[in-house]
Order: C-alpha cells, then sequence, then structure tokens
C-alpha cells in the first residue's frame, strides 16, 4: 500500500493483522458487554470502525479533528448514539475505542520504534475515545429532553367530569410551563364543551408554595374572565397548613378538601341554571 | 372619521358586538355611544361581546371596566361574553382581572345570566 502515513510501520502492521486484530477486538469488546450485542453485530461495527481509521491513517494527519478522520468521527458518534438508546454506560462505549489499545500493545511495544508509534496512536485513541462520550452524553440529553415533553404533554389531561362540568387531576409539581400548558388545555376545553364549571384538583401535587399558589390564582382568574366557576380541590392536610403558614391568599376562590365535595356543589349550581332555563321556556 | 362601534337593542338588552381591534378613538366613541343609549332606552344589561377580538390590551381591559361601571351607574348591569382563552391569559399575565365585571362563556350563557340578574337571584 502507498502511503504517506506518519506512522508508516503502525499503518504496515494494522494491514498486515488486520483479520487477527480485528477477531481479538471484537473479542474484548464482546466481553466487555457481556453479550449483550452480538458478536456479529459488534464484529461489523468494529470493522467498519477499524477500516476507516486505517483509512485515516494512511491520509498521514494524525489530528483526530482533522477532515481525515471525519468519517471515523461519525461513524463513532452513530456507535454512542445506539449504545445510548440500547442502556449501555458511557463507560462501556468508550471502552469499545480504548480497548483497540489493549489490542495492540503486545504486538507493537517489542522494539522501541513501534512503542513511539504505539504511543503516538494511543493518544489518538484517546481523543476518539472522548467523542464517544460526548456523543453518548448528547444522545442521552436528547432523550431526557424529548420524554420531559412528553410527559408533560401526559400530565395534564382535562376531563368532561358531567354536562357543564371539567376536571384537571393535577399530578406532580407546577412550575411556569406545567402552568401554561394546563390553564391553555383547561381554558379551550371549558370554551369547545360549553362548561361553566371547573375542578382543578391538586391531590397529586406534593407541595404547594407561594409561586404554585400564584399559578393556580392565575388559572382561576383566567377561568373566571371567561365566563366559568373555577374551584380547586384536594388540598391535604398538610398542603393546608402550609397554606395557612406561608400567608397565601386565596381570596374568594372557591376551595374544598375533596374532589366528591367540589363536584357536588358544582353539580348543585349547574343542576340551579338548569331549572332557570325551564322557567325561563315556559 | 373613525368606525364605530354599533350598539344594537334587543328588547331591554344592548347589544355590543365587537369585531375590529379597537383604536383609542373608538374607545372614547363607544363609551359615549353606550351611555347616552342606555339613558335613552332605558336599557337593563348591557353584552359586550369580544369573541372576535384576539388582542386585548390593558387599555382595552380598562375600558371594560370602565364601561361596566358606568352602566351600573345607570342601572344596568353589563356582561362581558366570549373571551378567547388566549386573551384572558394575556389578561392575567398583564395583572388585570376585571374585577366587578361579569362574565360569561358566551353570548347565550350571557342573556341567561342576565334574565337571573333581572329575577333578582343572582
Amino acid at each position: 500500500m502507498t502511503t504517506d502515513s506518519k506512522l508508516p510501520l503502525l499503518v504496515e502492521t494494522l494491514t498486515a493483522q488486520r483479520d487477527a486484530f480485528l477477531s481479538q477486538w471484537t473479542r474484548t469488546v464482546g466481553e466487555d458487554l457481556q453479550g449483550r450485542l452480538s458478536l456479529a453485530e459488534l464484529g461489523r461495527e468494529l470493522g467498519e470502525l477499524y477500516e476507516s481509521i486505517l483509512r485515516a491513517l494512511t491520509g498521514g494527519d494524525l489530528d483526530s479533528h482533522g477532515e481525515n478522520f471525519a468519517e471515523t468521527r461519525s461513524l463513532l458518534i452513530e456507535l454512542s448514539r445506539n449504545r445510548a438508546r440500547q442502556g449501555f454506560t458511557p463507560t462501556e462505549t468508550a471502552r469499545s475505542v480504548f480497548s483497540l489499545k489493549e489490542v495492540l500493545e503486545p504486538t507493537l511495544t517489542s522494539d522501541e520504534k513501534g512503542a513511539q508509534q504505539y504511543l503516538q496512536f494511543a493518544r489518538l485513541l484517546d481523543d476518539l475515545g472522548l467523542l464517544t462520550t460526548e456523543a453518548y452524553v448528547r444522545t442521552r440529553e436528547e432523550i431526557i429532553s424529548a420524554q420531559a415533553e412528553q410527559l408533560l404533554e401526559l400530565s395534564t389531561p382535562v376531563v368532561k367530569l358531567w354536562d357543564g362540568v371539567v376536571g384537571v387531576p393535577l399530578v406532580g409539581t407546577l412550575d411556569s410551563a406545567r402552568t401554561q400548558v394546563v390553564m391553555e388545555k383547561l381554558l379551550q376545553t371549558l370554551v369547545d364543551s360549553d362548561s361553566t364549571h371547573a375542578i382543578i384538583d391538586i391531590t397529586g401535587v406534593p407541595t404547594v408554595d407561594t409561586q404554585v399558589a400564584q399559578h393556580l390564582l392565575k388559572t382561576v382568574v383566567a377561568a373566571r374572565m371567561m365566563g366559568a366557576q373555577c374551584t380547586i380541590s384536594g388540598i391535604r392536610p398538610q398542603i393546608a397548613q402550609t397554606i395557612v403558614a406561608l400567608g397565601i391568599e386565596f381570596g374568594d376562590i372557591p376551595t374544598n378538601a375533596s374532589l366528591s365535595d367540589a363536584l357536588r356543589q358544582a353539580l348543585k349550581e349547574v343542576a340551579e341554571d338548569a331549572t332557570e332555563e325551564i322557567r325561563g321556556l315556559l | 372619521m373613525t368606525d364605530r362601534v354599533p350598539v344594537l337593542k334587543i328588547g331591554e338588552i344592548l347589544l355590543v358586538s365587537i369585531q375590529v381591534d379597537l383604536e383609542d378613538q373608538m374607545v372614547m366613541d363607544l363609551q359615549d355611544d353606550l351611555s347616552n343609549r342606555i339613558v335613552a332606552t332605558g336599557a337593563k344589561g348591557v353584552i359586550i361581546d369580544i369573541s372576535a377580538l384576539e388582542i386585548v390590551d390593558s387599555f382595552v381591559g380598562r375600558m371594560l371596566a370602565t364601561n361596566a361601571a358606568i352602566s351600573r351607574v345607570l342601572g344596568a348591569e353589563t356582561i362581558v361574553v366570549g373571551m378567547r382563552p388566549a386573551v384572558a391569559m394575556t389578561l392575567v399575565e398583564l395583572g388585570l382581572s376585571l374585577q366587578g365585571v361579569r362574565t360569561a362563556l358566551n353570548l347565550e350563557r350571557g342573556l341567561k345570566l342576565l334574565r337571573r340578574i333581572s329575577a333578582g337571584r343572582a
């Protein structure tokens, strides 16, 4: 192979003993992953990686951020993404790269020149290993933010409890973003279902501080401005004590200890409206 | 000459349906027109329909409160109907709660509420 590589001996060795190195590398990584990935798949992945590293080395430059290693980098990023999705640890992912050093060590370090080239190559592999960790973390962050978004969608259902009565069972901590979503959904449902009563149930809200109370008040005031009556229910004894201790004023907003009480009250008012209607017709 | 918001009379009720974004002059004209019509017709209720408004700023918010107060002085109850969710949220963020203004989800419920008020039950 014609080469202008800075590590001619290394390239030569890697080319000559490709199959031996590759199978040993695959075995080492396979042991690390304890059979959670099939050897055939692993062999294919590492084979591609091996080829791309070899090609990059032949190109000469040893900079892992250089153009030569672009293909290697994209392969590694892809590999890290898959590992992150499959639930492997960052250590296991990075060791996929680092274990190539172990494989090469006995062969290359037998003479001085080989050892020197081995050290340079090891430094390069360290860089590439770090790249996998970075890609791994990035993928994990993407997964987390996607899940947070899904959770936001899932955790704010608005249910119709009765004709003219809708309920929002809140579960989990309230922050501004969630309150915004809850508020939007609740108000839109009020309009769509022509409901005059809304019940916000906070049984599933672990703590109520001044900020959460502020968010709740905003929602109630907005509903009221649209012409609907909004009740807060599910206030646990502990929370009632906190509310009073913090000096939070709920003003004239109706609150109830349990959802059933709030629903009974709402149904009574809806029924009153209905009788008015009949009288109006007569 | 700017546009004026029409004030329609239905029985003892005056209906104001705001269809376009309000300019300052229109708001002042509306306030004049409405108070004149309440006195002229002896209306017992006013319904302001803002279901077509996508944007309500603090100026319009205050106009609603002022009109409600004026009509109460003249013996008529004001009900604001059809506020959009987005508008309600904006007003809350602006810190306006339209205290003293009665509201209803839509025109139909607004009429029902007026009927109840005039019967002295709400």
